[in-house]
């Protein structure tokens, strides 16, 4: 007899066989990548090992008979309000293995969601609402730096611009995918995500993995990271794209670098990355050439050089505390667009102190940064892009009332390729074929599938932004950017709503 | 009792009219109040007003300041601040006339000022230090002295606007003695907060003149817009951003007043994507840069300046404009029976497209200080230490 394994006493998931409806025909055990259903050959029947299932319903879904449900195991602990399973199960684990708690996704604490708490106005009599289906409705958005004003001459008795606009980024629509590595999750989810950003006219974004030699040909709606790590980094790289994004930190867990372990650095990851076959891709919490604003302008200044000022810069950095002034620094140290990445942002793998507790509600972080560029004179220079959180078209709309210019979006691009948000990407075992480098596993998710999903979800949410402006009685997402009239609170503080700049319903 | 305080931005529905003739010939004050008059069922008794071009030729020079007052205490802080801040050549109460159905009117003033400079834009003697200058003092009066307004300060015009139907308020403001050669005027219908005599039309900011019928769903965004260079609205309502955006686009930023007005109206990127490369490029541009003064929601609105008259309707065209013209008078109105009211026979009448301004400006060299804007003007940009979308000139493919 060993040490008792406390932690795998008490399982979190109980898988239900219907046995009346089960055929044995052992669909489940191949499903489950985590090894949760047995096929004992001696018996000739199926069995379970509960406290290897992580909730992600593969085998459910799968079942040809319907004949299994994944449910939360019946087994309880006594009631204490404080010392519920959560913590209880956690102490078990670290107490076992004495290591740091891992997870993926983003907060998964219910902490006030203020998307929750604001509610959208739309046109009764005064002014008439616009109806998309009859009238054009507009969406297109550019981002990148402005100049304060437009300088025109007129020849021969037209106008023209004495001076062209450096280069900006045109979006069909104000949504981009998230950075999301190649490693972090599979080739054909990036494949997928690379078509639908051409599809949709939006941008991509690679992540800190390098960009796979198959990706090169969506070059022009592809964001590239430069972040701790250096990961897949080089010039043809960084030239690949429209944008090169610096990834300072992510929202879901700041102040600490991106994590990929080596179970998911396959021979084709090892390439991309450049980085040996089964090492773990720790970033470094800092840039190494990082350590203050003025340096930060050396690295956005040495990017530009390298691509001759034809690629923006963006600067991505988490949602904390003094958001405000950050994001106002990285302006001023000549980035392009700032990305605000909130307390609620996913991630594939981070700790699990760090993803629940580091970092502020990206839309209060929003309306803070908003807020202080216009206050210095110089948000309508710039671009906000906001992310962590944005879970549905009404989300988006609220993220740009606040003040955002456009919003990423990542988990829920998971999520409509088949994500049931089981936590457990860091494992690389990922039985949807998303986060995961298993080439058996990654054949569940082909990349046409991935693009359909992907463009079927942003389409959708396009169209009920559409309409959402439209109730309002605007037909052009410009007219929404920063306009806290077309929200209202309800149920927040007096605190909570100077922060956002909104008033209380009925107000 | 009236007052000065609003809470919200407020919303309504109107009538307009205006007219201009284009050789600066004078118009008597009857003809515009017959216009608007005509156009009675479009306001609800809560809001008139009419703004003036050529009332004071001998004063021509001078920024004429309409100031409207709770009481004296009122008065007298912008009296102090005046003196301060002003050389004033004359001051003396708009003459009123006492009407049955106005209860409790405010007090009314004029003041006819120059900005004091500082050494060194005095030094440069240029209108635009004195325009920029009172542009703030009249910011600095609206927002920090209770309960005075001024309700216009360009030169050689004012504004005449009160609580009460059109015809009311100009028995009250005795507008039949005055006589100009731009009038427009405006007919009421607020939807909320009534009786509030500053949120009547037109509303002005140096000799820009505004009238509006039209709800403005992008305020939120526009206001936020002007408040990064210095605009503070404190009036609450669309017209007000109005006249803002185009003090901003046009005499800050020096653009045309075509472009002016395309990018308060834009065109829709599909008929942008379908123009020619420069026009392509220029509009693109436009809109780009100037998302913050796009208005957007039901509009028609007219506004004047010393020296021309332009109508504009929403990029949908939500709420009706149309013009007209006889000879060297042009007319615009919310209705064609406000026209053909005074002018029975004209020689056109259209109803301009959505978002198409229509742009009369007068002969050159009709009338004092006169201005045009169809032509772009170099732009005064602020100068700063930031270099955002900072390309070496080298490397810059833009000309």
């Amino acid at each position: 007899m060993g040490t008792p394994q406390f932690a795998s006493f008490y399982p979190d998931f109980y898988i239900e066989r219907l046995w009346e409806k089960c055929i044995k025909c052992r669909r489940c055990v191949k499903e489950c990548s985590y090894g949760a259903h047995i096929w004992d050959e001696k018996k000739k029947t199926l069995l379970e090992d509960h406290t290897k299932c992580v909730g992600c319903h593969r085998c459910e879904a799968m079942c040809p008979t319907k004949a299994i449900i994944i449910r939360r195991h019946p087994s309880e602990f006594r009631e204490h309000a404080l010392w519920t399973p959560w913590f209880i199960k956690n102490i078990y684990k670290q107490a076992d293995q004495g290591g740091v708690l891992l997870t993926s996704t983003g907060c998964a604490l219910p902490f006030k969601n203020y998307f929750d708490h604001l509610v959208l106005d739309a046109c009764q009599v005064t002014n008439p609402p616009i109806d998309p289906l009859r009238e054009p409705m507009e969406l297109r958005t550019y981002i990148g730096p402005k100049p304060e004003a437009l300088e025109i001459e007129e020849v021969n008795g037209k106008f023209r611009l004495k001076k062209k606009l450096p280069p900006l980024i045109k979006l069909e629509v104000p949504i981009m995918f998230a950075a999301m590595s190649y490693g972090a999750i599979s080739l054909h989810v990036h494949q997928g995500l690379a078509r639908a950003a051409r599809d949709l006219g939006t941008l991509y974004n690679t992540g800190e993995g390098g960009l796979h030699a198959s990706l090169y040909e969506y070059g022009s709606n592809t964001i590239v990271q430069c972040a701790s790590g250096r990961f897949g980094l080089h010039v043809d790289y960084l030239k690949a794209g429209v944008a090169i994004e610096i990834k300072i930190g992510q929202g879901a867990k700041p102040g600490i670098g991106g994590h990929l372990p080596g179970e998911k650095v396959t021979e084709e990851i090892s390439k991309t990355r450049m980085i040996p076959v089964g090492s773990d891709a720790l970033s470094p919490a800092p840039h190494h050439d990082i350590y203050s604003i003025e340096d930060l302008r050396g690295l956005i200044y040495a990017l530009k050089e390298a691509t001759e000022y034809k690629k923006l810069v963006f600067v991505k950095i988490a949602a904390v505390h003094n958001v405000a002034a950050i994001a106002s620094g990285i302006v001023r140290a000549g980035a392009d667009a700032v990305v605000i990445d909130g307390l609620k942002g996913g991630t594939g793998a981070a700790p699990t102190m760090f993803r629940d507790y580091i970092g502020i509600p990206i839309e209060l972080a929003i309306s803070a940064v908003d807020k202080r560029l216009r206050e210095e004179g110089i948000r309508h220079r710039t671009s906000i892009i906001a992310s962590g959180g944005i879970r549905s078209s009404a989300d988006v709309v609220k993220a740009i009332a606040l003040g955002a210019d456009a919003v990423y979006i990542g988990t829920a691009a998971l999520i409509a390729v088949g994500c049931t948000m089981c936590q457990r990407c860091y494992t690389g075992k990922c039985p949807w074929g998303i986060a995961t480098n298993n080439p058996e596993l990654i054949k569940r998710l082909p990349p046409e599938v991935a693009y359909e999903k992907i463009y079927n979800l942003v389409k959708a949410w396009a169209h009920e932004i559409k309409e959402m402006l439209g109730a309002m009685g605007i037909n052009s997402i410009e007219s929404l950017k920063g306009n806290r009239d077309k929200l209202r609170a309800v149920g927040l503080t007096k605190e909570e709503m100077e922060i956002l700049e909104v008033k209380h319903a009925g107000e | 009792m009236w007052n000065l305080t609003l809470r919200a931005k407020e919303i309504s529905g109107c009538g307009i009219a205006g007219i201009i003739h284009k050789k600066g010939e004078l118009i008597p004050g009857e003809m515009i109040l017959k216009a608007i008059c005509c156009q009675y069922e479009r306001g609800n008794g809560l809001g008139a007003g009419f703004a003036a071009y050529g009332i004071y030729p001998d004063l021509a020079d001078y920024y004429a300041l309409h100031v409207m007052a709770q009481n004296r205490q009122a008065l007298e802080k912008v009296e102090e601040f005046l003196q301060k801040n002003t050389y004033l050549n004359y001051q003396e109460p708009i003459p009123t006339k006492r009407v049955k159905t106005i209860k409790n009117p405010p007090l009314f003033k004029r003041y006819f000022v120059k900005p004091k400079l500082e050494e060194e834009e005095a030094e440069f003697c240029n209108l635009t230090a004195e325009d920029d200058r009172m542009v703030q003092l009249v910011m600095e009066i609206n927002e920090k002295i209770e309960g005075a307004y001024v309700i216009s300060s360009g030169k050689n015009m004012g504004v005449f606007k009160g609580v009460g139907f059109p015809d009311e308020i100009a028995e009250f403001f005795r507008i039949d003695e005055y006589k100009a050669f731009i009038w427009t005027a405006h007919n009421r219908f607020p939807t909320n907060t009534p009786g509030w005599w500053g949120g009547a039309h037109p509303f002005t900011i140096l000799d820009w003149s505004i009238v509006h019928n039209g709800e403005i769903s992008s305020y939120g965004t526009n206001r936020r817009y002007l408040e990064l260079f210095g605009y503070k609205c404190t009036l609450l309502t669309d017209t007000e951003v109005v006249a803002y955006i185009l003090d901003l686009l046009i005499r800050k930023h020096g653009l045309p007043l075509e472009l002016a007005c395309k990018a308060m109206a834009p065109p829709f990127w599909i008929e942008i994507d379908e123009m020619p490369e420069e026009e392509r490029e220029l509009y693109t541009a436009l809109r780009i840069l100037y998302g913050g003064a796009v208005l957007n929601g039901p509009f028609a609105i007219l506004f004047a300046y010393n020296g021309g008259l332009v109508g504009l309707n929403d990029r949908v065209k939500l709420r009706p404009l149309v013009a007209a013209s006889k000879g060297d008078l042009y007319f615009m109105a919310s209705e064609e029976a406000a026209i053909r009211a005074i002018c029975p026979d004209p020689e056109k009448i259209w109803a301009p497209k959505a978002g198409e301004p229509v742009i009369i400006e007068m002969e050159e060299g009709v009338i004092p200080n006169q201005k045009s804007y169809l032509k772009p003007r170099p732009v005064e940009v602020r100068e700063d230490a930031l270099r955002i979308g900072y390309i070496p000139p080298s490397l810059f493919s833009g000309k």
